[in-house]
């Protein structure tokens, strides 16, 4: 099932290796047109990694990436620092990679909320915009598959919410694959049509079931951004130590993780709503 | 009208200079300065080698840059040094095996003088015909990768992810520098070189509010530099390829006045540009 031939990329077992470490292993899953797979997970789980790797910015030292000939990628990364040597004004960075008509680079700039930035310069802006100012060039590239990691960082909650929906509606008028990455174990869109979690490898993956059920989202995000956003939550029952070996929930350590670990699925097993899912915040995974 | 030697080494001179300002726009943005000198300095070794073979200088000086480019981005990509210190241990190695390498042809009598600061105002037509022809070139390569190496420029994983082959385009770049110190060296000399491309590009940034304008105005005030270098060297009997530096200079100065300057290059402190991820917790 995960060898689609219809799939924009599948990553099949693909793992990089960097100073004898495995930065990320075992990552196995595809993106089909018009779907949304989030990729969660703490900090140096290897999201980033995972993305580069479906970009083809680094080469996996085990496993395979196929991508579909001739795809429009659009790139938003987690971090670029425009040098400050170089003269490039918010109109000029919308055509970096690519011709985008006049119309074209307006519409997607007026989506993002940064028309009025047209003229500015790309180094002066603030975090927030020019988060917006990269969301509008990937999308300007009216691309097959968009990656975003960490594409509403530095943007303020209300900004937050309308980009996520533009994104949804990105997906359903150009009906590109999506593959967003987010560092936030609580919050990731309801649009999402998968949702894998990293630690190293994959750790689980499904369909983001737990809607955010808990008075604190309703009353932090208002009712009506409330059914966008879902909560996605579980305890890792192992952890990953420095040295490669895994400590699990009972204490014990082992060299390589156990199949059955980290596995609080969703939906899975069925009929065993796991205790941890009723909805309450946990910031430790 | 070329045999005059003072309109001949116009003619030389503003060639180099067009080529050398948007080639340099990229030098300034990609923080390369101490790779053009890398460069020119492997360029004494050419001029040796030349001599060891009975080869045409620029020919030799365009292997030998090539060769070193090539060299630091091989070891760019496997060494643990950083960037810079692979430089200095290219460029002082070329320059000590150039001089070496002169040393051991006791029959070769060379003017390193004329090598390291040029003599422009000794150009033949031939030279011309080669720094036209040749910038001409430089120029319709760089034009062909201007979007890819601009993009490559800005973030080069972002280049990469959208298909524009940055590792291409970098190696193209290497090549045209290669070439324009090969072209450009009988001119303003090894030592000289990275003056012209860099100063100009810098006076530019100041009042450019886009690449492609920089890279015009750069040629621009690149050529300002030879025609008023070369006549203040007329009128006060100083070295040529030093007082298109020095005007050069002026001009830099001249813009960095408060009332030409708009504050463009303010604040900021040097970033690291390249996008590492956190990767020390994974396991």
């Amino acid at each position: 099932m995960l060898k689609k031939p219809e799939a924009l990329v599948t990553l099949d077992n693909a793992g990089i290796r960097r100073a004898g470490r495995w930065l990320v292993r075992g990552v196995a899953f595809s993106i089909d047109s018009g779907e949304i797979v989030t990729l969660i997970g703490p900090n140096g789980s290897g999201k980033s990694t995972t993305a580069k790797m479906a970009l083809g910015i680094l080469k996996p030292d085990e496993g395979a990436i196929r991508r579909r000939p001739d795809l429009n990628v659009a790139y938003v990364p987690q971090k670029l620092v425009v040098d400050w040597t170089l003269p490039l004004t918010v109109q000029r960075f919308m055509r970096l990679t690519g011709q985008v008509s006049v119309d074209e680079a307006r519409d997607a700039m007026a989506a993002t909320g940064v028309s009025h930035l047209a003229m500015a310069e790309v180094r002066t802006l603030s975090g927030g915009e020019f988060q917006r100012v990269m969301l509008a060039r990937a999308i300007a590239r009216k691309p097959g598959l968009l990656v975003l990691d960490e594409p509403v960082q530095g943007v303020d909650f209300t900004g937050e919410i309308a980009l996520y929906d533009l994104i949804k509606r990105i997906r359903d008028e150009v009906h590109c694959g999506i593959l967003l990455i987010s560092h936030d174990l609580h919050v990731v869109m309801a649009a999402t049509d998968r949702v894998i979690c990293l630690n190293g490898h994959v750790c689980c993956s499904g369909t983001p079931t737990v809607v955010a059920s808990s008075p604190e989202y309703k009353e932090l995000f208002g009712a009506r951004a409330a059914p966008t956003l879902a909560v996605y939550e579980h305890h890792h029952d192992h952890s990953h130590l420095p040295d490669g070996r895994v400590r699990h929930g009972d204490g014990s350590i082992t060299d390589h993780c156990h199949p059955e670990d980290g596995h609080h699925h969703h939906e899975n097993p069925p009929g065993e709503p796991h205790p941890d899912h009723a909805g309450e915040r946990n910031h430790d995974a | 009208m070329l045999d005059d030697f003072f309109t001949r080494a116009i003619v030389a001179g503003v060639g180099v200079a067009l080529v050398a300002g948007p080639l340099g726009c990229f030098i300034v943005w990609r923080r390369l300065a101490y790779f053009g000198d890398t460069l020119s300095h492997a360029a004494l070794l050419g001029v040796a080698l030349a001599f060891l073979f009975e080869v045409n200088i620029t020919l030799a000086v365009f292997g030998v840059s090539a060769c070193v480019s090539l060299a630091l981005l091989l070891l760019q990509k496997r060494a643990t040094l950083s960037a810079d210190a692979l430089l200095g241990l290219l460029s002082h190695s070329a320059l000590a095996l150039g001089l070496v390498v002169l040393a051991f042809m006791t029959w070769v009598r060379i003017d390193l003088m004329g090598f390291l600061f040029g003599d422009i105002l000794a150009v033949s037509k031939m030279d011309i015909a080669i720094i036209w022809l040749g910038g001409t070139v430089v120029l319709a390569v760089l034009a062909a990768v201007w979007r890819p190496l601009f993009a490559a420029t800005v973030n080069r994983e972002l280049a990469e992810a959208e298909g524009m082959k940055p590792e291409r385009a970098n190696i193209i770049f290497m090549l045209l520098m290669a070439a324009v110190i090969a072209i450009s060296m009988k001119i303003v000399g090894v030592l000289l070189i990275t003056a012209m491309l860099i100063i100009p590009a810098a006076t530019a940034r100041r009042f450019a509010s886009g690449p492609e304008q920089m890279a015009l105005m750069a040629a621009g005030i690149g050529a300002a530099s030879v025609v008023g270098g070369l006549f203040g060297s007329l009128e006060w009997d100083t070295p040529a390829g030093p007082s298109i530096v020095v005007t050069a200079l002026g001009l830099f100065v001249l813009s960095v006045l408060p009332t030409f300057s708009r504050g463009a290059v303010r604040g900021k402190e040097p970033e690291k540009r390249t996008t590492e991820i956190q990767k020390e917790n994974s396991p």
